[in-house]
């Protein structure tokens, strides 16, 4: 009986896993093309801040540079040190990037649009989140480098400090939504831009936004590369496509951020003029993928606002407000989200 | 079902080849590192058994937290192995016994009939779609457990408490700088703009 079988188990695992596979090729190749034209997007979007031109030779407007980048640093040597650890030196910029592709998994694009519609899909991001230092932390240390280890070091303490505060942020959302699932979240925040969480718990969009930034170790906060003070800190030893590795984990992890933040308080896909009668039911007062990729994209240009805007932090005052300034609002304010659910300020999916 | 045996015995045996490493290997990093290993097969197979808000608070508890704690200290210090292999025939009897003690009394409970055993219990069934393993967690320890849940946070506050204590040092002489004087300074406090005619250097 189970010998007939076999071929049939055998034949929907091999068309579930095959279609599970698409889908995930689906969702990682344009998140790639994505990572290559951030670069291109960020040296632009500076450029123009500190009035200058940007790239422009590289094809079109300087569209094509990104390409350019890609090939140099896969046709470049890579250089290990001497003692170094050779097998953590080669795995580390494949941990710190795994995590930053892997919470892509539970994002919702829209109402129907995700791959894996898990129940606790906060939580399992905050868990993805909070992995991708082991990336940091094993290359300072394998490089067998004072700058990289010091590096190393610092990215340790930021991002367990700051974890906690991002941890209480979407503690308050949770309340709010009363649901993990982070379809759930979106549809909690329905009905137009005034309906969504960054309204009633702006202090803690503010602080998600801060400690994004500081997991993903971007200036200001990026103490662990401080190229004035430890050269670039836990990548210094990288060269070739080992550093291109680490530099797409980071630009990965700057959209996924991008990515939460409009999910969890800027209504993911939901539109902004939802329930405005002077636009009926055209698309714009109707949530669909465009409205996620649009505040997706408002979010990471913030991310390249702040380094134009904002001197690198001490290491000591990052600190200091990392755990005596954000930890205790955010502690207030999950309070407070938990009045505002009980005394029926904020309904959900009102 | 033969996919979910699989997926079991394929963390098992990562888990238990993980903990043997643990304490076998002779670079502390690496310990480490593997301690990781285990933890995540650990909650893969806490995963299976639907428990998916434990499965994700162990890595984000243990993994992204304590572990980072973890390796921070051990990549600091520089464990010199040699020391802390001295002694080790002296001690090796009582280690022994100590093993033997713990492994016969997991082995006594293991096979003491009526109580353990696949006989015991009903075979368990997959719960429904809709089941949340968190809400149901959550409401077991808001009302049956408040009591003990509460303690236990106590019991925790008056760890970090101690730990506080026990570490904080007032030295004295120590020049501190005082963050929300700095916040407070004012460009007018302490830049004062000249205005005056450009000059000509002598002799010009």
């Amino acid at each position: 009986m189970l010998e007939m079988l076999e071929p049939v188990i055998n034949w929907i695992t091999s068309t579930y896993i095959v279609w599970t596979l698409l889908k995930i090729l689906v969702i990682v190749v344009p998140l790639i093309t994505v990572v290559a034209f951030y670069t291109y997007f960020e040296r632009k979007v500076i450029g123009s801040m500190q009035v200058r031109v940007g790239p422009n030779r590289v094809g079109p407007l300087g569209l094509i540079q990104p390409f350019a980048d890609v090939f140099k640093l896969l046709l470049k040597e890579i250089i290990l040190p001497t003692n170094a650890n050779r097998f953590l030196f080669i795995i580390a910029p494949i941990i710190s990037l795994a995590p930053a592709f892997a919470a892509w998994a539970v994002v919702p694009f829209n109402d129907f649009l995700v791959l894996a519609d898990v129940d606790a899909g906060l939580i399992y991001v905050l868990a993805l989140t909070s992995l991708g230092v082991y990336g940091v932390i094993i290359a300072g240390w394998a490089s067998n480098s004072k700058y990289a280890f010091l590096g190393a070091m610092r990215a340790a303490a930021q991002t367990v400090s700051y974890e906690i505060a991002m941890g209480f942020a979407l503690v308050g959302v949770l309340i709010l939504a009363g649901s993990l699932n982070l379809r759930e979240i979106v549809l909690a925040q329905q009905g137009g831009i005034f309906d969504w969480y960054w309204l009633p718990l702006f202090p803690l969009f503010v602080i998600y936004m801060i400690s994004g930034l500081a997991e993903t170790n971007r200036a200001p906060f990026d103490m662990a590369e401080g190229e004035s003070e430890i050269v670039a800190g836990f990548h210094v030893e990288y060269s070739g496509s080992t550093f291109a590795v680490f530099f797409l984990a980071e630009y990965a992890n700057m959209i996924l951020i991008s990515g939460l933040s409009a999910i969890l308080f800027a209504g993911g896909w939901l539109s902004p003029f939802e329930g405005w009668p002077v636009l009926g039911d055209t698309w714009l007062a109707e949530g669909s993928i465009v409205w996620f990729l649009a505040k997706t994209v408002v979010f990471m240009f913030m991310f390249l606002w702040y380094r134009a805007t904002w001197p690198r932090y001490r290491y000591d005052q990052i600190m200091r407000l990392g755990w005596k300034v954000l930890i205790p609002i955010t502690l207030v304010w999950v309070m407070l989200a938990a009045l505002m659910t009980v005394l029926g300020i904020v309904v959900k999916g009102s | 079902m033969i996919v979910q045996e699989l997926i079991f015995y394929a963390f098992s045996l990562v888990m238990i080849f993980a903990a043997v490493a643990v304490i076998t290997v002779r670079n502390p990093v690496y310990a480490v590192l593997f301690l990781v290993l285990a933890f995540f097969s650990a909650a893969g197979i806490w995963m299976l058994l639907e428990a998916e808000f434990l499965a994700i608070i162990l890595i984000v508890v243990y993994v992204g937290a304590v572990m980072v704690l973890f390796l921070f200290v051990v990549m600091m210090l520089d464990i010199n192995l040699v020391p802390l292999k001295e002694g080790f025939i002296r001690y090796l009897p009582v280690a022994v016994l100590v093993a033997l003690a713990m492994a016969a009394e997991l082995l006594m409970v293991l096979w003491s009939k009526g109580r353990f055993g696949a006989e015991m219990f009903p075979v368990p069934m997959p719960n429904p779609a809709d089941y949340s393993n968190t809400r149901e967690l959550g409401e077991l320890l808001y009302t049956n457990y408040l009591l003990p849940f509460e303690i236990a946070g106590v019991v925790l506050l008056v760890a970090i408490l101690a730990a506080v204590a026990l570490t904080l040092r007032t030295r004295p002489g120590v020049r501190k700088q005082n963050p929300a004087e700095q916040v407070r300074a004012r460009r007018e406090e302490s830049v004062r703009l000249v205005k005056m005619k450009p000059e000509k250097p002598n002799g010009a």
